[in-house]
């Protein structure tokens, strides 16, 4: 029982940082039905940037609460101007094309960061900087609340509250809420379609920024091809939720991480990654639209 | 001189030549519609006036010339519209979407006072002013559409068959509406295929005949036109 808690504990944390990466490719989808399948390499050029950051800045081995935030920062603006630049020059082009065209492009600029990083950092891991002191904040006996899990936690609540503000209380919200209902429309209306669809890379980039922050910190090396893997489960958690839907992201991002843990736990590491996408399979039998997702019936 | 003048407008879609340049003029205080049947060019000439389509020729508002005018800057210049098939935002709710037709705008007192004016318009939004938008029925969401054209402030209203698909009551109900909006001074510019309900509102009237101009003239003249009433009225 007590082990079942510290699980409980460790898949939350590892499943919020899956619903932040889940959130950024359910926001692009729900504006340009695209998937953007370079969002998991996003991800890494946010590692990157914070690692270069520290290393710039001597804060390789200064673990604190202002080591975290500047690196945060450096991932979130690493990412939204990567995100801002593939947005305008790799989809923008294509918006009026067929969306094959565009998706194939999504795997090409995908493909260009991999190698492009490779080649510019070196196919090597490096080490990510030491963010947080790794101490044990609340001991119960079996049972322990440790100081990145928290972290991890803390960060990830503020992000999403703070995403839930822009969204439903902000005006550029509302113009991000319009053009994914009607972009058309939207239009007529005096949105600038151009620059919310910008803004939302922006914001989905940067969600990403701070997962890659949050997962070096847990799990310190870091390299080029890191983002495999943690975008399949991103997009497997954001498909699950019902691609589209906020929400929908956050509890797909939370059952991946739960169940894998748990998976790992009482059953078998080597079921981890199989996990996923039988999990995936199950729940778009019985719900194909995920589980938050919107039912594709309109009413005309 | 006339509040909105197009010359020689033209579409064309791939193969398709739409719009074969037309011309036709809206004055202030007018309601002035389009009709024609199906495929005719009116909601086209709709979307090329709101720039969501891309046109050729000449579009004057107020002396402006809106031509080369991104779709986004058109409706604070004054041209909004109430597209075909409604377009509400179907997961906000009706004052959202009352909202979204103020987008542009920053006086949020006189905001407030618009709304308030539309549900004096529609009693029915004001009761379902927080119901989502996409589970209206089609003509409470008609009603949307136009109060959230009107939210803009336009020195034209724009309004893209505001009958498709209603029962004849709640047709008779929107074009009352749209005349008593006009009888306190709102400008419109309506595309119907109801030809009779759109005329009998109408100052003036264009026919629009596969993607050209065929007839012109008062509401009462084209109702009493031998060949509307033989095209479009089915007398």
């Amino acid at each position: 029982m007590q082990d079942f808690v510290q699980h409980l504990i460790n898949g939350t944390s590892l499943g919020s940082i899956y619903a932040l990466i889940a959130l950024g490719y359910t926001m692009v989808y729900g504006i340009l039905q695209l998937i953007n399948f370079a969002h998991s390499d996003v991800y890494m050029m946010g590692a990157f940037s914070a690692y270069y950051l520290a290393m710039f800045m001597g804060l390789q081995n200064s673990p604190g609460v202002a080591t975290l935030a500047s690196l945060l920062a450096a991932a979130m603006i690493g990412c939204s101007l990567l995100g801002l630049a593939i947005e305008r020059f790799a989809y923008r082009p294509l918006r009026k094309a067929p969306k094959l065209n565009i998706l194939i492009t999504a795997i090409g600029v995908s493909l260009l960061l991999q190698y492009s990083a490779q080649i510019i950092f070196g196919a090597d891991p490096k080490v990510f900087p030491k963010v947080l002191e790794d101490s044990v904040l609340i001991d119960f006996g079996a049972v322990q609340l440790k100081s990145l899990d928290v972290a991890v936690l803390i960060v990830t609540v503020i992000m999403m509250l703070a995403l839930n503000f822009l969204i439903f209380k902000t005006k550029i919200g509302k113009a991000m809420r319009a053009v994914s209902q009607n972009m058309t429309v939207a239009s007529m209306m005096g949105v600038n379609v151009d620059r919310v669809i910008s803004f939302t890379f922006v914001v989905g980039s940067s969600l990403a920024g701070v997962g890659a922050v949050l997962v070096g910190m847990k799990y310190p090396k870091i390299d080029p091809l890191m983002g495999t893997f943690i975008g399949i489960k991103g997009f497997v958690a954001a498909v699950l939720g019902g691609i589209g839907s906020l929400p929908g992201a956050v509890l797909g991002g939370l059952l991946m991480g739960l169940s894998e843990e748990m998976v790992v736990a009482y059953l078998s590491s080597t079921y981890r990654d199989a996990l996923a996408f039988g999990l995936l399979i199950i729940i778009l039998i019985f719900r194909p639209s995920g589980l938050l997702g919107k039912k594709g019936v309109e009413k005309v | 001189m006339s509040i909105l003048d197009v010359k020689n407008l033209n579409v064309s879609y791939d193969s398709c030549h739409a719009i074969k340049g037309i011309s036709f003029k809206v004055d202030k205080g007018e309601v002035v519609s389009l009709i024609g049947a199906n495929g005719a060019g009116k909601t086209t000439t709709l979307k090329a006036l709101s720039g969501v389509i891309p046109s050729t020729g000449m579009i004057t508002l107020k002396g402006q010339d809106l031509t080369r005018v991104p779709a986004h800057q058109r409706a604070p210049m004054g041209l909004c519209q109430s597209p075909e098939g409604r377009g509400v935002f179907p997961l906000m709710s009706v004052f959202e979407n009352l909202e979204m037709g103020a987008y542009f705008r920053s006086d949020k007192a006189e905001i407030k006072k618009d709304i308030e004016k539309c549900y004096g318009l529609f009693p029915r939004l004001a009761e379902r002013r927080s119901q989502l938008a996409g589970t209206l029925s089609g003509g409470e969401q008609q009603m949307v559409a136009i109060s959230r054209a009107l939210m803009g402030r336009p020195e034209v209203l724009l309004l893209d068959e505001p009958s498709l698909g209603l029962a004849p009551r709640v047709v008779a109900q929107i074009f009352e509406i749209v005349q008593k909006v006009n009888q306190e001074g709102m400008t419109v510019l309506l595309v119907e295929q109801n030809a009779r309900m759109a005329l009998k509102i109408s100052h003036r009237a264009y026919v629009l005949e596969t993607g050209l101009i065929s007839l012109e003239g008062s509401g009462a003249e084209l109702l009493n036109n031998d060949d509307v009433r033989r095209s479009y009225l089915g007398i």
